[in-house]
């Protein structure tokens, strides 16, 4: 709204807003604090909040046992890996679809799209006995097909966006100039839409990050990314309030940066355009 | 090198006949213009030329070869578009460039090719400039310039003047006309203009609803319009066309005769009218006279200053040697 | 533009993609089909065998499937009155001027990010765990004995859970639908004497009932299918309290190993999400030409 409000207005709304985002966002901001609190401090009751002795020796010893690092490498392996794939199935067909459309053209997308409306529970039988039978269990490879499989809807569907908003005249020109498919794809579409494909790539590290059906029941041990990790400690025996807050943290960390700047992106993937 | 013909070629979008069957043969170093008005088709085949649209039926031959099948990379033509289509990311030298080194021509022989291009078209200055820094005009030559780099078989216009303002415009369509006096090459140039035909071309093809109306020099077109609708097309402001026992006196369905070839007299004359609006350019002035009798207004073209206002009476005499005749099929007679 | 050339270019292009996605739905699908009408358990593989129906049947008729029917339905009707109900709340407040909304707007997302472990997790160890989470300190502070959050109102739990993760999206998507409201609509209303009531009522809620529409539409899908946020709390008890249709297929596959009985339960799950996804394709079709 172009008019300007009370100053006394602004303030009771920013001060309700600021109220309710602190309330939301207080479950990560209290997992952080813990984070850098002894154990015994953690549990300390009644608790405390900013006034304690800061200290890192969680962190620390997260890292060094438990294989963390190891955890930490399969989550982006997965993430990175499946996104990757998706992107090199996916430039093709967004392309196709984007700048020779056909009378099926907008059938073929609600398809793909429809695709990832399966629920996970109801194929993960054959694909649990699928995975056994070839090795696939625990193994990184295994999990970057499925997610890049479940993702790639998505991913098609953004490019798709991304590319209509590429006048089709320019690739006409290169065709013009004596460009191959290749290059015109390779020299004039993709420097074109480098902002569209990191959206794509941002949006779709997070999704397979955060991932945590397939992750859990296709990993055990070797290619358990932290999702599972960190699921492992749902029963009470580790009462390690402290590390598991160490843990998580760093296990969010990324995808709370990658996030806070892929709000637009979230929008235009997750709702596939039905809201502008 | 440019020689183009078209046999029989058509043109059906689904169940719709665009361009029904056309021949046409477009000589080397030809400047032919395609004019219509909005879908007629000119673009369409301009684009079946070029090979971004198959043809449904025909053949389109270049330089004698059989060009039907063949891919746009591989027709030797190259394209001027109507929004340019320059490539965003790249330089102008890089824009420029680009049909070289698809080619796969060396860094060295690329840039002798695009400096002499850059020098035809003033574009020295901007080499290192993207196309979002430029005006309308510098981008349009460059894309010319992208077009001619290759030495093409043919030039191929989309309405390039379209999207510039009307001063800018003319200046460009001069431009043009010199490239195609240094060049020498076949030019096929598409607009909705008429002024721009007529002042451009060796050759309109006039074309309504796919059809080839008239085929001819620029005064052909202007003295012998073969139709209706060509005479009607053709000049600015348009040719008076009437119809009624005025026609009917000259033993035709329909008479044109164009407001330059009508003689005015405020005392006498074989028409007599009211002035009713007045254009006065200074070196031209229009009347467009009503209550003539002979159905719509006419219009009439008087050199220089005439004293004659809104609401006076006032004669006209046409030039019977300049008047066309056209029968009920509108074709000449 | 499209020529024969670039017509076949394109569908060689589009292949991968779909030859991939037609597998992908097609083979484990049809197996789960085969499967649902075998009697095979994985601990037992000798005694397997067709056995027609039976599955169905045997999974419809255990005492776990109403109590799974009925606290899927109320999870996902939860977790959805909150979101939108809290959706659109949040989305008025952060759309007035205030000072920081960009910072406001970060903090109210960030739920979304976590992965749903974590987010499980620090509910359940920091909040609601009755010896030391933090409800159970403001319990004690009003001299109050502390609630068995996860243990006595499982479901509830977990509706305040998954409502939180799922919250900014539903915001997130309001607010993207209320900005692009007009305001020139608005202030007409104003200057015709609407109250700010009114206005809501009348503009801006049949503004959004579009963006409604397809939050309530994506958000079923993905709490239909919600299963880790159960596995790490509650594991589905106690008993079957807080067991969902999702929950009791994974429990009889993965922890039971009966692959039959976990089939048939997918079938169904397949069935509910099929019905659901139908309304959301009309509702994204109409918008598809963008």
């Amino acid at each position: 709204m172009a008019r300007a409000v009370t100053t006394g207005q602004k303030t009771i709304n920013t001060v309700a807003a600021w109220g309710v985002a602190l309330l939301l966002f207080f479950p990560i901001l209290w997992m952080i604090l813990t984070s850098f609190k002894s154990e015994a401090t953690a549990v300390l009751s009644p608790p405390v909040w900013f006034w304690f002795d800061w200290t890192t020796e969680n962190y620390e010893s997260v890292l060094e046992q438990a294989n963390y690092l190891r955890f930490f490498w399969n989550s982006v392996i997965i993430a990175v890996g499946s996104t990757a794939l998706g992107l090199v199935i996916a430039v093709p067909a967004a392309w196709s679809m984007a700048f020779v459309p056909g009378t099926r053209t907008k059938d073929l997308l609600m398809w793909m799209l429809s695709t990832k409306m399966m629920p996970g529970v109801a194929v993960l039988v054959p694909i649990y006995l699928i995975f056994v039978q070839f090795g696939l269990l625990d193994t990184r490879i295994g999990l970057v097909v499925v997610l890049m499989l479940i993702n790639l809807p998505i991913i098609i569907w953004m490019l798709y966006t991304y590319f209509k908003e590429i006048p089709g005249e320019i690739l006409e020109a290169a065709r013009m100039d004596g460009a191959s498919l290749r290059s015109e794809i390779l020299f004039v579409l993709l420097p074109m839409a480098v902002p569209g494909i990191a959206s794509t790539m941002l949006l779709n590290i997070i999704l397979a990050w955060n991932e945590a059906f397939w992750t859990i029941t296709l990993t055990t041990v070797d290619a358990a990314p932290l999702t599972k990790f960190i699921s492992r400690f749902s029963s009470p025996q580790g009462l390690f309030y402290a590390k598991l807050s160490a843990a998580s943290t760093m296990a969010i960390a990324p995808i709370l940066i990658m996030g806070w700047f892929s709000q637009k992106q979230l929008v235009r993937g997750l709702t596939f355009g039905a809201v502008k | 090198m440019g020689q183009i013909t078209l046999s029989q070629v058509t043109k059906r979008f689904g169940e719709v006949s665009v361009i029904p069957p056309l021949d046409l043969r477009i000589e080397e170093g030809e400047f032919v213009v395609f004019v219509g008005p909005s879908g007629c088709g000119k673009s369409t085949l301009l684009r079946l030329i070029a090979g971004l649209e198959d043809v449904s039926d025909g053949k389109i031959s270049i330089d004698g070869k059989d060009a039907t099948g063949v891919p746009p990379a591989k027709r030797g033509l190259a394209m001027v578009f109507q929004s340019y289509a320059l490539y965003p990311h790249m330089s102008v030298r890089k824009n420029i460039a680009f049909p070289l080194r698809m080619a796969g021509l060396s860094q060295a022989e690329q840039d002798k090719k695009v400096n002499a291009a850059a020098a035809v078209l003033n574009l020295t200055a901007y080499m290192d400039r993207r196309p979002g820094q430029l005006s309308g005009g510098q981008r349009q030559r460059v894309a010319i310039g992208r077009a001619i780099v290759r030495e093409p078989a043919a030039l191929l216009f989309d309405e390039p003047l379209s999207n510039l303002d009307a001063a800018l415009r003319v200046n460009m369509r001069l431009e043009i006309s010199e490239l195609h006096n240094s060049l020498k090459t076949t030019m096929i140039y598409v607009t909705h203009d008429q002024v721009e035909a007529m002042t451009m071309a060796d050759k309109i093809v006039v074309l309504q609803a796919g059809n080839i109306e008239q085929v001819g020099s620029p005064l052909d077109l202007y003295h012998s319009p073969r139709n209706v609708f060509v005479a009607g097309f053709i000049g600015s402001p348009k040719m008076n066309l009437i119809t009624g026992p005025e026609a009917a006196k000259h033993d035709a369905t329909t008479i044109g005769i164009r407001p330059e070839h009508i003689g005015i007299s405020a005392a006498d004359g074989l028409w007599r009218g009211t002035v009713g609006v007045s254009e006065h350019l200074g070196s031209d002035t229009f009347f467009r006279v009503n209550d003539t009798g002979l159905g719509d207004m006419i219009t009439v073209r008087a050199g220089g200053e005439v004293a004659l206002h809104h609401g006076d009476a006032i004669y006209l005499t046409p030039d019977m040697t300049k008047l066309h005749r056209f029968d009920e099929a509108g074709l000449r007679v | 533009m499209s020529t024969q050339a670039s017509r076949s270019a394109a569908r060689t292009m589009l292949s991968p993609a779909v030859i991939l996605l037609l597998i992908w739905m097609i083979v484990p699908l049809v197996l789960t089909l085969y499967f649902s009408f075998q009697r095979y358990n994985l601990l037992y593989p000798d005694r397997a065998g067709f056995v027609g129906l039976m599955n169905y049947t045997n999974f419809v008729a255990t005492p776990a499937f109403l109590t799974a029917v009925m606290n899927t339905l109320v999870l996902v009707l939860g977790v959805l009155i909150v979101t939108v109900g809290g959706g659109i709340l949040l989305a008025l407040l952060i759309d007035q001027p205030i000072w920081g909304q960009g910072v406001v707007r970060i903090l109210v997302i960030a739920p979304f990010f976590i992965m749903p472990p974590v987010a499980a997790l620090v509910w359940k160890n920091m909040f609601m765990n009755p010896t030391n989470g933090l409800f159970a300190e403001l319990f004690k502070f009003f001299g109050l004995q502390p609630y068995d959050f996860l243990g006595q109102a499982p479901l509830a739990s977990l509706i305040l859970i998954v409502a939180w993760q799922w919250l900014p999206f539903a915001t997130l998507i309001l607010l993207t639908a209320l900005q692009s409201l007009s305001s020139e609509e608005l202030e007409a209303a104003e200057m015709d004497g609407a109250p700010a009531i009114k206005r809501f009522w009348f503009i801006m809620l049949p503004h959004l009932a579009r963006a409604i529409t397809v939050v309530v539409l994506i958000q079923t899908i993905f709490l239909l299918a919600v299963l880790v946020e159960i596995l790490v709390t509650t594991n589905g008890g106690p008993g079957t309290a807080s067991t969902t249709l999702t929950f009791l297929v994974y429990r009889e596959a993965i922890l039971d190993s009966d692959v039959g009985s976990a089939a048939a339960g997918g079938v169904v799950a397949v069935v509910l999400a099929n019905i659901v996804a139908v309304f959301l394709m009309r509702a994204i079709g109409k918008n598809l030409d963008a």
